[in-house]
Order: C-alpha cells, then sequence, then structure tokens
C-alpha cells in the first residue's frame, strides 16, 4: 500500500467481507434448506437456521429414495460424473500432448493443414453443431454410454495450443542430447519432454475436470437412461413440479454434492488452477 | 506458425500415428457434423424424417422473417450486455479493494474463486430457489419489501433471476484476472502519483483503469462469450427460456427447435448463423490477445 489511509482500508475490507457475503449466501440458503423437511421448507418464509435433518436428506440424496422427479441414487450420478470429468481431462491431455509433439518435433506434409484443422475447432463449440453431433453419436451406438459422454469432447484446440507453445520453449539441445545417447522420440518424449510438462499437465488437469464435471448440454442430449445421468443433469431432472411439490431438501443436498468435488478442487490446487485458467486463455 | 525447431526427428509413420487420435475425434466429431450442419440448413426435412427436400436458402429467409428468431437476437443482445457490464463492473471493484488491503488477500481470493468451479446448471437451481416466488427467501423479502416477484409471469423478472446467476458464477473468474492484471501495475507509477499527492480515486482513473483496459477488453470479449454459448445451463434449469420466449437466447433457441420442436432444418440454419457469430468473436478475441501482448 502506498500511503496510509485507514479508512480507506477499512472500506476495501468491508466491500470485500460484503461480497464474499453475497457471493456466499446461495449456498448458505442451500445448505439450510438441506438440513430441514420438505415441509418446513415450503413455508414462507423458510427457517434461515439450519435444521435436525442433515444426514437423513443426505442419505436419501445419496442412496435414492426421494420423492418427485428422477429417483436414480445420487452416488452412481456423482461416481458418473467422476469417471466422465477424469477420462474427459486425462483425455484431453493425453491426445493434445501427443498431437502438439507430432507438430513441434516432426516434419511432414499436411503439418500445417493439422495444425489449422485443430485450430478451427475453436471455432465449434458443441453448442453450434449440437443436432448432426448428436446424430453421429446416435450412428455409432454410442447413447447412453460413457463412451457417448466423454469423446466427442476429448479434442482440445487450446490444450493442444498450451503445450506445442511449451514445448517450443524446450531448448534443442535437449534433442541433440538425447539424440546423442541414443533415444528415439519416444523416449525422448517419455523421459525429457513429460518431466518437463508436469506443471502444465496438472495445472491443464485442474481446469479440465472441472470443464467435465460441469457439463451440461451435452449429456443432457445422449442420456435419456437415468442410469447414466451425470449429476448435473440429475438435480435437473428432480425439478419436475411447481415451486412447492419439488423435495427442495433433497435437490439442495444434491447441488451441495455436486458442487464439492469440483469446489475442492479449485480451492486446494489454486497455485495449478489460477495457472492453468491464465495460461490457456493467454 | 513461423517458429519453428532447428532440430526434429525423423519419422515416416510415427507424427501420423501421434496425430491420429485427436484427428480421428476431430473429424467424427466436429468436421463431419459441422458440414451435416451447413447441408441440413439448406434442406427441408419433414418431423418425421421420410423425406428430405431441397430448399435452398428458404430456411435462412424463414429465419430472418421470424419475428421469434429476431427477439431472440434481441433477448441474446440484452443478456449479453447486462451479463458483461454487471460481471466486469463487480469483479473490477472486488479485484481493486483486494489489490488495496495488505492482509488477508489470499484468503478473500479462496473465498471469491470457489463459484468457478459450480456447474451453470447448478448456479441456475440456487437461484431458482431463492427466487422462486411461492417459497424462495428473497422471492419472500421482496414481496415483504412490497416489490412484486414473480419470474414465472413477468419477464424482466425472469431475466434478472438470468442475470444474476449468471453474474453470480462469472464474478470469480473475472476477479482473477482483474486481481492478476492490477497486481503487475508497477508499484513505482502508483507511488509516484501519491507523492505528487494524487488521492486514490485520482489514481485509479488515470493510471490503474488505463493500465488495465486491455485485461478489460479481453474479459469482455471473454464475458460474451461466456454469456451467449455457457449459460445455456442456466437458462435451462431456471427458467426454460421462459415466461414465453422471454429468456430464450440464441443457443437456448437452436436446442429448443432442434431437439423439442423437430424443426431440424431451421435449427441447423440456426447453428450455422450461431457459427459465424463464433468466428467472428474468436477473430476479435485473438486480435485483442495480441493487442494485449504487445501493450
Amino acid at each position: 500500500m502506498v500511503e496510509r489511509r485507514p479508512l480507506l482500508t477499512m472500506l476495501s475490507h468491508l466491500i470485500l467481507v460484503l461480497g464474499v457475503l453475497i457471493v456466499a449466501f446461495p449456498l448458505y440458503v442451500a445448505f439450510v434448506a438441506s438440513t430441514h423437511t420438505a415441509a418446513e421448507i415450503v413455508q414462507a418464509p423458510m427457517p434461515m437456521t439450519p435444521g435436525s435433518h442433515l444426514i437423513d436428506n443426505y442419505s436419501a440424496a445419496l442412496f435414492g429414495s426421494s420423492g418427485a422427479g428422477s429417483k436414480a441414487p445420487v452416488g452412481q450420478m456423482m461416481w458418473i460424473s467422476l469417471v466422465c470429468a477424469l477420462v474427459i481431462a486425462v483425455g484431453k491431455i493425453a491426445i493434445s500432448l501427443l498431437s502438439a509433439f507430432a507438430i513441434v518435433y516432426f516434419r511432414f506434409p499436411l503439418r500445417n493443414f493439422f495444425f489449422w484443422a485443430i485450430f478451427v475447432t475453436l471455432m465449434l463449440p458443441v453448442e453450434v453443431r449440437i443436432g448432426p453431433t448428436y446424430q453421429v453419436v446416435a450412428d455409432l451406438k454410442m447413447l447412453n454410454t460413457y463412451a457417448g459422454l466423454t469423446v466427442p469432447l476429448i479434442a482440445s484446440a487450446t490444450a493442444t495450443f498450451l503445450f506445442r507453445q511449451f514445448f517450443l520453449t524446450v531448448p534443442d539441445e535437449l534433442v541433440e542430447a538425447a539424440r546423442i545417447d541414443g533415444a528415439g522420440p519416444l523416449r525422448f518424449f517419455r523421459d525429457v519432454l513429460m518431466p518437463l510438462s508436469v506443471t502444465s499437465i496438472a495445472a491443464l488437469f485442474v481446469i479440465q475436470f472441472i470443464y467435465g464435471w460441469n457439463q451440461y448440454l451435452w449429456p443432457l442430449l445422449v442420456t435419456t437412461d437415468e442410469n447414466m445421468y451425470p449429476v448435473v443433469i440429475g438435480i435437473k431432472r428432480m425439478i419436475s413440479g411447481g415451486d412447492a411439490a419439488n423435495d427442495w431438501n433433497i435437490i439442495m443436498a444434491t447441488a451441495l454434492l455436486a458442487m464439492i468435488p469440483p469446489a475442492l478442487v479449485v480451492v486446494l490446487m489454486q497455485r495449478w488452477f489460477v495457472k492453468g485458467l491464465v495460461d490457456t486463455e493467454k | 506458425m513461423s517458429q519453428q525447431k532447428r532440430v526434429v526427428f525423423r519419422s515416416g509413420w510415427l507424427p501420423w500415428l501421434l496425430l491420429a487420435p485427436q484427428a480421428l475425434v476431430i473429424s467424427a466429431f466436429f468436421f463431419w457434423p459441422a458440414a451435416q450442419a451447413l447441408l441440413q440448413s439448406l434442406q427441408q426435412q419433414d418431423a418425421f424424417g421420410l423425406s428430405t427436400e431441397w430448399v435452398g436458402l428458404e430456411n435462412f429467409r424463414q429465419l430472418f422473417n421470424d419475428p421469434g428468431y429476431l427477439a431472440s437476437f434481441k433477448t441474446t443482445a440484452v443478456f449479453s450486455l447486462l451479463v458483461a457490464v454487471l460481471g466486469l463492473s463487480v469483479s473490477l471493484l472486488l479485484a481493486t479493494m483486494a489489490n488495496r488491503v495488505m492482509r488477508g488477500a489470499g484468503l478473500y481470493k479462496t473465498l471469491l474463486i470457489w463459484p468457478y468451479a459450480v456447474a451453470p446448471a447448478i448456479a441456475g437451481v440456487l437461484w431458482l430457489f431463492m427466487f422462486a416466488p411461492s417459497i424462495g427467501v428473497v422471492a419472500y423479502a421482496l414481496q415483504a419489501l412490497g416489490i412484486p416477484w414473480n419470474h414465472l409471469l413477468d419477464a424482466n423478472d425472469a431475466m434478472t433471476l438470468v442475470v444474476l446467476a449468471a453474474v453470480w458464477k462469472q464474478v470469480s473468474y473475472n476477479f482473477l484476472f482483474f486481481l492478476a492484471g492490477l497486481q503487475s501495475i508497477p508499484k513505482s507509477l502508483i507511488e509516484a502519483a501519491a507523492i505528487d499527492g494524487a488521492s486514490p480515486w485520482r489514481r485509479f482513473w488515470t493510471i490503474t483503469f488505463p493500465l488495465l483496459s486491455p485485461t478489460s477488453f479481453f474479459l469482455l470479449v471473454i464475458n460474451v462469450v461466456y454469456a451467449f454459448f455457457d449459460t445455456f445451463g442456466i437458462i435451462d434449469a431456471a427458467t426454460h427460456g421462459g415466461p414465453g420466449k422471454d429468456t430464450a437466447i440464441l443457443v437456448y433457441k437452436v436446442y429448443y427447435d432442434g431437439f423439442k420442436a423437430l424443426d431440424l432444418g431451421g435449427s441447423a440454419a440456426q447453428s450455422v448463423v450461431l457459427m459465424a457469430i463464433v468466428v467472428v468473436l474468436t477473430v476479435v478475441q485473438f486480435r485483442f490477445v495480441e493487442r494485449k501482448v504487445n501493450y
């Protein structure tokens, strides 16, 4: 800080605390709602202090005995979300590493063509090609499968660029040294390039895990069987009736459960998360 | 692609093998569907998929003569503008404050960034619950204050609801970029101005804000892209595009017309229009990123 202005510093803290409170308010309301019975919540105004049904509600959500809407257990949906998030994150990183390696370390015809082809996919987000992409997945009999939920989301132009950018900064001497030692390209990739890329990989993993966990539009199209719903879809299917007809206590418990894994990843891996975010967007 | 390695490996088949996974995925799930979308936008298919007829630009003509589609454009514009302006100003305020305080900046950061991890659809559900007309706490408080609230009936209320949820989710992202931008401004500049007697308010507008403009431009584009494409979950969970079509942004309309109303040609034509918008936004984004680097 440049000069002492205690009043201004206090005001800053005040605004920040207010910001934190406003940002956290929906979370608090959801938590309170998840500790009451459905009947208690629908009486306006809903209680603003936690009730006594926390364990009942969360076990009802996790193991599936709720009333309205979808009855699939949230535990299973969370498992599906976890598998999808992991497959998408690992898959994106793996195929991007390989393509960046090919583009940077080899000369072959159509190299530029491939580079630009990957680049152009930035301009084709799933939202603008939903119908035909759905058709392709249906034709490949991949509806309601893990493959259908993950493979179409695995291509990644941004990750490919990030790795390409990074590989270009790796000194040429390392390749020469590896060659003199008799290492082939795959050996070089595994023993030199991969260890050097660990931080970028970790950073990217955090971002892509959250991306995969939070997918909505795509799973909404390719899953019709409630046993294949990721939790983000499952929760939306629980909202079926009017305001008072839903089991809001179970829905809010599910919402909190659904946000715990990605929020943990963001908060615990904050340093890598920020690096990944700033790197991928530049 | 000017940069190149001096030293490369030689192999006739290996690079192809390495590229194969990415190439397969992008051709099957990106290029083929995109080509299909282009093709379908020039065709008319009946709802049962029994017959297809070549109609040229008829779908586009219908689209731009459809008041519903033009209304959806307007909805999208209003929505993105509100989300971008509100999201950027709130996060700039918070980032400036966090950059000012010495103690607790890290804690504030941790407490403010977690909404990034929340799925848009979950954000939609949380805000829907608080604003549900008959049971929501905020709706109740508003009504107690004499402000009628019903997003199921009132278009402005519905728009307010989705904008608030979208901003809530995006503030953490903008906050991180603004904070990084603020921290990269040389302290000596601010100190020199302070010695010259410039007040914090004046320093912000004459030094900090102009130096932050590349970050702001970049975030503006990112926020518009976010409002256009990543808010589908919020809209679908909170309002279903309603009441009527008052919060049906373009992406929601593509989904609705294609999968609910089964108007394949019309939906494909909308996809093509969206693709054009993405291309423009991507080009603008790259322009700004380049400017940002050279700044």
